[in-house]
């Protein structure tokens, strides 16, 4: 499939990523490449085979219940960009 | 301090300080001196932490001198790379997103290292998020290779790889998602280690593709990674993928130091890995000679076939990129790191990691939100993860039927020009065609020195495993380099007097 600039203004919409013009430009472009590479993957028949999402065998383990302190809540908060009290500050949401 | 002390194995550096005849602070003092005059050229620390390094040195010495028990790493200079989190150390991950922050926490592996009382002098440059093969993406500074300043040094742990090559520590931990330790290691002499998956906690790495990264050692020697391992290595319960040790502790090293020869060893050469791929003939004269001396050695040698292997790159840019597409989903301007000013939640979100995100990273979130957006999910993912299982099953075959080790080239080609492969990604991608597989299929593989090419390049020598062969993978390594002196030669920008 041909990768349009649509699809990339989609895809960055997806994933939360403001592009200039340009950047549209060049991702649209060097996506439609790679996705293009990655078309060999349809050679193989897979029908039968199973997905590997993860390479261990795992069933999810049980750690103990002891209690742990947590990290210092003015240590967290000291590092975000903006900070109300004991809160993370983010731009308004609902007008 | 002469070039033999801060050259000289991690190995020999720990016996030398315990047994008292090298001050841990002396040597501490030594490495920071080089870094100061070396690295300027080399750009392979993005942060260094002279006063926390001086001050485990001196507790170090401190201790000894009043004969009481110290680590098995007690007084070693080491180096991290920026993708593991140190506690009040700034940790980026390469990248302007998250620069200037100070994670509360130390990660497992670096928890670990300060328990053997290591010396951590910094922390080491590499790709942005680990998304690189050459180190160029770097937010922080474009390192170089210091066989060849003109040259990359790999990547993505290329910062680690570079100043082990030159001598500014004595041994460095990397990551490794698609080749990330293991080509580097090629590219500037060293050796490297990805365990198996699982086998090194993930607990306080920056997530990239969370079911392919694994922490492992750069390091001088084989015997130098096993000593690295032995102390990262094991479970934790802050990591529900992170697997028992199959063997005692402190079995590893004493197994990988008293192997004398590869008698019974059967090696498989898969043909896939000579016959594509763009393999250069210097790279290709190397590794056969290599694999002589395997032979030399008392090891078997099959000619095996993996007949997937030229669909791995493509099923890894999904795979890869669809995890890291969710992965780097957190970084959002609320809770660390760059913030764009907007008076939208939602533009503050979308201006942040456009301007945070190099074009690199931006490129692998696109692909991976592509591949798993409604109408491509099972087209793109669900495909690429079918393809990993035919991927993991050519070497379940070949490790049941025909072979204990595999060994092919690391990488291709040696180290390219700065500059060479950044116009074109796919070309970058291709960088990894002889490492990805092993990480797809989660095995242990490793890389060690094994010549150069015409232009005095490293070349090097990639081992693959089963799961939780490391000993295998090692003490045949520790063998080679016994009998071989390759990981021996230093870079002549290392040889600049200090």
């Amino acid at each position: 499939m041909q990768i349009t600039r649509d699809h990339v203004r989609h895809v960055a919409q997806l994933c939360r990523l403001e592009l200039s013009e340009a950047e549209l430009d060049t991702f649209t472009r060097q996506l439609d490449l790679i996705l293009g590479y990655v078309a060999q993957l349809e050679q193989l028949d897979t029908d039968a085979v199973e997905g590997t999402a993860h390479v261990v065998d795992l069933t999810c383990p049980w750690r103990e219940d002891q209690e742990i302190p947590s990290l210092e809540r003015d240590q967290i908060l000291g590092q975000a960009p903006a900070r109300a009290r004991e809160h993370f500050e983010v731009p308004r949401v609902i007008e | 301090m002469s070039e033999s002390t801060t050259h000289a194995s991690a190995i020999e550096l720990a016996r030398r300080i315990r047994a008292r005849t090298l001050g841990a602070e002396e040597l501490t003092r030594a490495y920071l001196e080089r870094i100061e005059a070396l690295d300027p050229a080399l750009q392979t620390f993005i942060e260094r932490d002279a006063e926390g390094a001086l001050a485990s040195a001196r507790s170090v010495d401190r201790r000894l001198a009043r004969g009481e028990e110290v680590g098995c790493l007690a007084g070693v200079p080491l180096a991290l790379k920026d993708n593991l989190v140190t506690a009040g150390l700034p940790t980026s991950a390469g990248s302007r997103i998250l620069a200037g922050w100070r994670p509360p926490y130390d990660g497992t592996a670096v928890a670990r290292l300060r328990a053997s009382d290591a010396v951590l002098l910094g922390k080491l440059n590499m790709d942005e998020f680990a998304m690189g093969s050459s180190c160029e993406s770097s937010a922080h500074a474009v390192c170089h290779n210091p066989w060849d300043l003109e040259r990359v040094p790999g990547g993505s742990s290329g910062g680690a790889a570079a100043a082990v090559a030159a001598g500014l520590c004595a041994g460095a931990l990397g990551t490794d998602t698609g080749g990330s330790i293991r080509q580097p290691a090629s590219f500037c002499g060293v050796t490297g280690l990805k365990p198996t998956y699982g086998r090194v906690s993930r607990y306080g790495v920056i997530a990239f593709a969370s079911s392919l990264d694994q922490v492992g050692p750069l390091a001088r020697t084989a015997l130098d990674c096993a000593a690295l391992l032995e102390v990262i290595g094991g479970p934790d319960p802050r990591d529900s993928t992170s697997i028992a040790d199959p063997l005692a502790p402190g079995s590893l090293l004493q197994i990988c130091s008293e192997r004398r020869d590869l008698q019974g060893l059967r090696v498989g050469i898969p043909r896939e890995y000579f016959g594509e791929g763009g393999l250069e003939p210097d790279v290709e004269r190397a590794v056969r000679e290599a694999i002589e001396t395997l032979a030399s050695l008392g090891a078997e040698l099959r000619e095996i076939s993996l007949p997937h292997t030229r669909y791995a790159v493509a099923a890894y840019y999904v795979i890869a990129t669809a995890e890291a597409s969710s992965n780097l989903a957190r970084y959002d301007g609320v809770r660390y790191g760059l913030r764009a000013p907007s008076q939208s939640l939602a533009r503050m979100y979308g201006l942040t990691r456009q301007q945070g995100f190099g074009p690199e990273v931006k490129r692998r979130i696109m692909l991976g939100t592509f591949a798993l957006s409604a109408g491509y999910y099972d087209a793109y993912y669900g495909r690429a993860q079918r393809v990993r299982t035919l991927i993991r099953r050519d070497f379940e075959r070949a490790f049941a039927e025909q072979c204990d080790l595999i060994a092919t080239p690391t990488s291709p080609f040696a180290a390219f020009r700065l500059g060479e492969r950044l116009a074109d990604p796919l070309q970058m991608y291709l960088a990894d065609i002889f490492t990805i597989s092993c990480n797809l299929a989660g095995l242990p593989g490793l890389s060690l020195p094994c010549g150069f090419t015409a232009q005095q390049l490293p070349v090097g020598l990639q081992l693959m495993a089963p799961p939780l062969s490391e000993a295998a993978l090692l003490s045949v390594a520790a063998v080679y380099q016994r009998s071989t002196s390759w990981h021996l030669r230093h870079p002549p920008v290392a040889e600049v007097p200090s």
